[in-house]
């Protein structure tokens, strides 16, 4: 399976939002390997998360009442060298497919980082990407 | 100065004899109207019974809800080919209160705002700014046509764009302005910020402030600010509009015109007629209306008469400003809300709870929370914001005024049992 | 059914007859109240006494849009400000906006040349007109207004917008005659489409439609998609508002109330008057109108008059459809906007660089106005959240200049195409 799953939250644009969901998740002892904030001019935000056990967070976060969601997202390889990310736009852009969101995740190892993408459909990408033998996240 | 003195400086016995033959014509002519027409032949009442004011309580009342029942045309007393305008006025339901006029009844408006704006000196040597919204709300046009009559020059500018306003109040030397005291206010503070001040820049003398409830010391600000006279003007589009009841001079009280309108004070709760003095909810029936007379009409206002004569002569009563409603409408920008519409356009909406508040601050701002529906979050922000902007526009189309939407976690209101108290409202009008 | 048989129907000496003795009156009504009319007259050596005969108008100055606002407020005036007792004033504005003052008896003519209009399309006492035009300084509003009053009509005042709200009026009052601009007339008929609403709840049967230039191809679908008769209306602040001319259901032609104003058409470039039948700009003069007398304005239409029977019955002289203007003004859902207006407002906001295009489309039967303009290199490095404060900000500066809301897309610096003479400023891919 090489999506990795992606928690979002929905929060109000206010002090200690943050800190009440990581509150929950440090209790637990769920790491969190990536996270990206947006807040839109309305007031409210979307707090997303990598970590290490989503599904158990996810119905964590949910019975203490948070709204939470879990989408898939792509986690894709990449090279630690100049050009690695230009390569992958390369590869977007050549087949169409527009990035909506994205953020990168660098696990422990520091051995390589992952660039989290979303996109709207996730099933091409992924075959796309694939065939043009880009590595993802295992 | 009297538009018509005879009529409003008529004496008492002559009126309560106009009052009787009008009120059983009118009756006469809701027998036309198969809701009345029941009504009465249910509770076996004739013209011939009723021989004053007093045999009114024997009628019964009519509330918004049988103009509900009853829209587009089942309130009509006359035949569509002769009804010349239609105005409509906010509901409770997706249906608004639809309202008609024959040319008569046009006219009968117009001679009202008449008498008003003579009452309070405006002439034919005045430029009247009419800062009402034109359209299907009565304030703009019945002013409009009103103003006319008196032979003013009108400018028919309708609400918004306040630097227009004040353009046009300078090159055109306005000298009299109808417009809601929330709007005064917000017009005083973009004067102050441009740094243009009344009394030396404009040529105002008067406005006609009403549309939404408000206090006598916000009149004294506005008066102040502007260095005018402010009269307070009361209406409702059921009884053909503004025009209603006006002040005078004298600034202590609305006079009611007596001989198109009349009058009782009631408990909101048990339906019982207060003796004259006592604060209750307004009740109208129309004495010269033809194309929708309505008889015993709940108007949910609460105020009182004043029995004391008033020293401008003129023998119609005056009610003093409006303390409040007996529902839970409330008026944002001159516009009448009431709750239900803007919980209607949440339920209709996929994304939101039930949970809902609705916040009413400085003159004009509304400001509708809700909690968003956790089952149906998608994590994407975008969504979101389209649920924000869907919402706005939704809730602007149903009520005519703009509101901010702010979308809240779930349990973020304070869950309720019962009825719930869904407007605050913080304003200091 | 005709509104007015006597106005309408007269034969070709009589009116002209009754033109001529309005024509001495008002030149001679513009000539002692209206300074201007005076300066004019004077300049062109021209007295009243001197109009003998109908062909002699030809020999008064011209008036124009750019006059009316050096005059701003009340310059041309001719009745003193206690008989006037309404104003309106023209959209979009490149400084002052024009001002139209109105007597009693103006009202009263207006309401009588709009009856006639409405009547021409239909209209009886019986009848439900939905006025979808503007309501307030607008013209469009009243003007409509005023004349199904006259007629006894039931008038559904709903002025503009709301489309969900039009829809619920139409089905519940059953509206039989509606009044709009053609391109709304088509957002209405795309929204009941998309409503579903079953086309037996709808009764209208004519429309009035104006305030912007329309095809015969776009007749053709307003009448198909919306099952009623669709006529033009033609007017213009400066002379009355609506009510100037009005199709009838013959569809050859818009009638001109001639008896209230003399048209004439002249060469745009020569401004020499044109014989009937050939195309050039619209020229108008006031025979009756006392708040604002108008000697030959220049309405910078372009059309060509046919006189002759009409199987109408009317002898009233009739007007082409207007397909095009003098100048580059624009008309954008009914509004007047002068590219210029957009340029000034641009050019006085920092980070602005002066080049920019204004494209108009018209995707949803709707005008769409989108301003495309480079900002400078500091501004679009900025945060994107800057960036879009910055756009908003834009957006609202335009929409104060003109009154009307624009989509404003920032572009990089050096990205719109240059050019070596006249910029070509507007692209305007609606195909009227």
């Amino acid at each position: 399976m090489s999506y990795l799953k992606q928690l979002s939250i929905f929060a109000e644009n206010k002090p200690g939002r943050l800190e009440r969901v990581t509150n929950v998740l440090a209790e637990v002892g769920i790491n969190i390997l990536a996270i990206s904030i947006s807040s839109s001019p309305g007031g409210f935000g979307v707090i997303k998360f990598i970590v290490n056990e989503p599904e158990r967070a996810f119905h964590l976060l949910k019975e203490k009442g948070f709204t939470v969601s879990l989408n898939p997202v792509l986690a894709i390889a990449l090279e630690d060298r100049p050009g690695g990310l230009h390569n992958v736009a390369i590869i977007f852009s050549k087949h169409n497919i527009n990035i909506e969101n994205a953020h990168v995740l660098i696990p422990d190892s520091r051995e390589r980082a992952y660039l989290i993408v979303e996109v709207e459909d996730i099933d091409r990408a992924f075959n796309i990407l694939k065939k043009e033998n880009i590595k993802f996240y295992e | 100065m009297f538009w018509n003195k005879e009529i409003e400086t008529i004496n008492k016995k002559r009126l309560k004899t106009l009052q009787i033959e009008r009120l059983r014509k009118t009756i006469r002519k809701a027998f036309n109207v198969p809701f009345y027409r029941e009504r009465f032949k249910s509770l076996g009442i004739r013209p011939e019974h009723i021989n004053g004011p007093e045999d009114l309580k024997k009628l019964p009342f009519t509330t918004r809800e049988h103009l509900r029942e009853n829209y587009p045309y089942g309130m009509l007393a006359i035949p569509r080919e002769k009804v010349i305008r239609l105005h409509t006025s906010s509901g409770t339901t997706g249906k608004p209160k639809a309202i008609f006029y024959s040319r008569r009844d046009i006219d009968i408006s117009t001679e009202l705002i008449a008498r008003c704006f003579t009452m309070t000196e405006t002439t034919k040597y005045d430029i009247f700014q009419n800062m009402m919204t034109y359209g299907l709300f009565t304030g703009a046009l019945i002013m409009h046509y009103g103003a006319e009559k008196v032979g003013a020059l009108v400018i028919p500018i309708s609400a918004g764009n306040t630097e227009r306003q004040i353009a046009y109040m300078k090159d055109f030397q306005t000298t009299v302005v109808h417009l809601t005291p929330s709007y005064a206010l917000y017009m005083a503070d973009v004067l102050t910020r441009l740094g243009i001040e009344p009394k030396r820049e404009l040529y105002l003398k008067r406005a006609y402030v009403g549309a939404e409830p408000y206090s006598e010391e916000t009149r004294e600000k506005i008066e102040e600010f502007f260095s005018i006279d402010v009269y307070n003007s009361y209406g409702l589009s059921e009884m053909g509009g503004p025009g209603v009841a006006f002040e005078c001079k004298e600034k202590n009280g609305m006079h009611i015109w007596e001989d198109c309108f009349l009058i009782e004070i009631i408990d909101p709760d048990t339906g019982e007629v207060l003796p004259e003095g006592s604060e209750g909810e307004l009740i109208i029936t129309t004495l010269a209306r033809e194309a929708m007379p309505l008889i015993r009409y709940r108007t949910m206002d609460i105020t009182s008469i004043i029995t004391e004569k008033c020293p401008c002569g003129r023998t119609h009563r005056r009610i003093r400003r409006i303390k409040g409603r007996a529902d839970d409408m409330f008026i944002v920008r001159g516009v009448n809300i009431f709750p239900q519409q803007i919980e209607r356009v949440l339920m209709g909406v996929k994304g939101v709870g039930k949970n809902y508040q609705i916040i009413l601050d400085q003159y004009d701002m509304m400001t509708v929370r809700v909690e968003i529906d956790r089952e149906v979050f998608t994590g994407r922000i975008e969504d979101l914001v389209y649920l924000q902007k869907e919402l706005t526009e939704k809730i602007r189309d149903e009520v005519f005024v703009k509101p901010n939407v702010e979308l809240l976690e779930p349990g973020t209101l304070p869950a309720t049992e019962g009825k719930a108290k869904r407007v605050i409202d913080r304003r200091t009008l | 059914m005709i509104w007015d048989k006597k106005s309408e129907c007269m034969t070709e000496k009589e009116r002209q007859r009754l033109q001529l003795e309005r024509l001495k009156k008002i030149v001679k009504y513009a000539y002692e109240k209206v300074p201007f009319y005076r300066k004019r007259f004077d300049k062109a050596k021209i007295k009243p006494e001197d109009i003998k005969t109908l062909k002699d108008i030809s020999r008064l100055p011209f008036t124009q849009k750019d006059d009316l606002r050096e005059a701003y407020p009340f310059e041309l005036f001719a009745a003193p400000l206690q008989e006037i007792v309404e104003i309106h004033t023209s959209s979009g504005t490149t400084g002052k906006p024009v001002v139209a003052g109105y007597t009693r008896n103006d009202i009263e003519v207006w309401s009588e040349v709009m009856a006639r209009a409405l009547a021409m399309a239909g209209t009886t006492k019986d009848d439900i007109v939905q006025n979808c035009y503007g309501y307030g300084l607008f013209t469009g509003g009243l003007g409509v207004h005023y004349g199904a009053h006259r007629i006894g009509a039931t008038v559904v005042p709903i002025s503009a917008g709301q489309t969900k709200r039009q829809i619920q009026c139409m089905v519940d009052f059953g509206t039989t005659i509606i009044t709009c601009t053609p391109s709304y007339s088509l957002y209405l008929a795309e929204a009941i489409e998309e409503e579903k609403i079953d086309k037996k709840k709808i009764k209208l049967k004519a429309g009035c439609f104006g305030a912007e230039m329309w095809t015969e191809r776009m007749r053709e679908e307003i009448e198909k998609r919306l099952g009623l008769q669709a006529l033009n209306i033609y007017g213009l602040t400066e002379i009355i508002g609506p009510g100037v001319a009005q199709e009838c259901m013959e569809k050859t032609g818009l009638h001109i109330a001639e008896d209230h104003f003399y048209p004439e058409i002249i060469s745009p470039e020569t401004l020499e008057p044109l014989p009937d039948g050939q195309k050039g700009e619209l020229v108008l003069t006031t025979l009756t109108r006392e708040g604002m007398p108008m000697i030959r304005f220049r309405t910078k239409d372009i059309t060509s008059l046919k006189r002759g029977e009409c199987k109408c019955g009317r002898t009233l002289v009739k007007m082409e459809r207007v397909q095009g203007r003098t100048d580059d003004m624009l008309k954008i859902r009914g509004v007047i906007v002068f590219p210029s207006a957009i340029e000034r407002t641009l050019l006085e906001i920092k980070g602005i660089e002066p080049h920019y295009q204004i494209i108009v489309t018209r995707p949803h039967h709707l005008d769409e106005l989108e301003v495309q303009v480079e900002v400078s290199k500091e501004i679009f490095s900025d945060e994107v959240k800057h960036l879009e404060e910055f756009r908003k900000k834009v957006e609202n500066k335009i929409e104060d200049a003109i009154g009307l809301r624009v989509k404003v897309t920032l572009m990089e610096p050096r990205t719109l195409p240059r050019s070596e003479g006249k910029a070509k400023r507007v692209i305007d891919k609606r195909q009227l």
